[in-house]
């Protein structure tokens, strides 16, 4: 095994063209796991940490934010709360403090389980993967990006570098279901978020299917039935079928974790939680603003 | 491959490394310090965490080639240089916080990091938060608790407060 370590972008995208089987590990929280219990050799390491380049995040454009790969799940936890609450709400949820310490967003996308939690939000929110190769600069939107169990769109040549995900529009929750409050790799997990501009509404579930899904129905009955305009209280009716929509999109199986049958349940749950949570902040917000 | 660090203040070598191997592996059986334990190899226990560049880690999820030029502080690293007890050491001690002692090292560097940025006693939820990554089967984790609390009090009652803690690594 090689160990490859580039200072710069260049770099590292030039060793990766040379070297396409080489395995990137940044915070090492999946790549290490599989090297320590031997499921993986890799011919070489690409080791990411020292690409500074990575680590930062900015505003891409008004509105826009643009999160390096190498940005760290503590550093969404402490930094992006006001910007991205849906995502530091996921990032909090992930391992333990050491954990999140080393595990990054890239790595998080790059191992794209079903169950990675940055991904429902990821998928709420609309962002959009950049990755790069010496050919060039791809983005692909994240919705395109999971491609099957541990499979994404990422070419052998290709990094991910970064991912560009709109400021939060409007209220956004995310819940996760495990058998504690740390160290769980979700049972199930939902996120949403109402782009109140727009009176549209974004989901994403985790853990119940090949890949994180979305679910469109659900985004689409929610964004024309939420009483935007005069936000009262909402109707049960309206959040029970708002979490049968979702539940109906998740494509779950049986596993080591939960039956299928208990991931769907639980979706409708998480479903109704996350949106009377939204809700409430969303009216909250506009009572404080009208006060 | 070499792998150069500063480990508890000292600039230290290990040879032979091979490139897959954890910055654990190198601590314990290349550079003879067994503080930090080996349990899951998997970050789900934390026997192994131990301070990088300032940053408490899993040191079996961490590539050996990762912590080159950096600098590593286990538990070996946290009483001072005449031997005396940190007063997380001492308070672990004397709360009854060690059954098996396997997952101590651990918990102590964990706790170290906690209190030296805490003002005063941490409220519960973000001990146990703190501690959540750091697994005991021994002791059921109130003695644990104690312990962090009762360094925590000893620590800010000090005249001129945590900060005079600061381990003899560093």
């Amino acid at each position: 095994m090689d160990f490859l370590r580039p200072g710069s972008l260049d770099e590292a995208l030039a060793m990766k063209a040379e070297r396409p089987a080489a395995l990137p590990v940044a915070g090492g929280t999946d790549v290490m796991v599989e090297i320590n219990f031997d499921a993986r050799r890799p011919e070489a390491l690409l080791d990411l940490s020292r690409v500074l380049s990575l680590s930062t995040w900015k505003h891409e454009t008004p509105g826009m934010l643009r999160i390096g790969a190498g940005v760290c799940y503590a550093r969404m936890v402490g930094e992006l709360g006001s910007l991205l609450p849906g995502l530091a709400m996921a990032a909090r949820t992930v391992g333990s403090p050491q954990i999140r310490n080393r595990g990054t967003i890239g790595g998080n996308l790059g191992s794209a389980s079903p169950a990675g939690d940055c991904h429902p939000v990821l998928l709420a929110a609309g962002a959009v993967v950049e990755v790069m190769s010496v050919r060039g600069r791809r983005l692909v939107r994240a919705a395109d990006f999971f491609t099957g169990p541990k499979r994404s769109a990422l070419e052998p040549d290709e990094l991910i570098t970064a991912v560009l995900v709109p400021a939060a529009p409007g209220p956004q929750q995310f819940a996760k279901v495990g058998t504690r409050n740390a160290m769980v790799i979700a049972v199930c997990a939902f996120a949403l978020e109402l782009r109140v501009a727009a009176s549209q509404v974004g989901t994403g579930i985790g853990s119940a299917g090949p890949t994180p899904l979305r679910a469109v129905e659900a985004e689409e009955f929610l964004a024309a039935r939420l009483p935007w305009d005069s936000p009262g209280p909402l109707a049960d009716s309206l959040t029970r079928e708002f979490g049968a929509l979702v539940a109906a999109a998740a494509r779950p199986i049986d596993d080591v974790r939960g039956t299928a049958e208990y991931r769907r349940h639980a979706l409708t749950v998480l479903a109704r939680r996350t949106l009377t949570w939204a809700w409430d902040g969303y009216r909250k917000e506009r009572s404080d603003s009208c006060g | 491959m070499r792998v150069t660090m500063t480990v508890n203040g000292t600039a230290v070598t290990a040879d032979d490394v091979w490139e897959g191997e954890s910055l654990l592996y190198v601590l314990r059986e290349r550079l003879a310090l067994p503080g930090s334990k080996n349990a899951c190899e998997q970050g789900e226990c934390g026997s192994c965490t131990v301070l990088m560049d300032d940053v408490p880690v899993c040191a079996c999820l961490v590539a050996a080639g990762q912590a080159e030029g950096g600098e590593i502080v286990t538990v070996e690293g946290i009483a001072d240089r005449r031997g005396e007890l940190h007063p997380v050491q001492q308070a672990f001690i004397d709360a009854g916080a060690v059954q098996c002692g396997f997952c101590t090292p651990g918990l102590i560097v964990q706790a170290y990091d906690l209190l030296r940025r805490a003002d005063g006693v941490p409220d519960d939820a973000d001990l146990r938060e703190s501690l959540a990554g750091n697994l005991c089967r021994c002791t059921g984790y109130e003695k644990i608790l104690d312990a962090v609390r009762l360094a925590g009090a000893r620590m800010a009652a000090v005249a001129g407060g945590p900060g005079q803690f600061s381990g003899g690594a560093r």
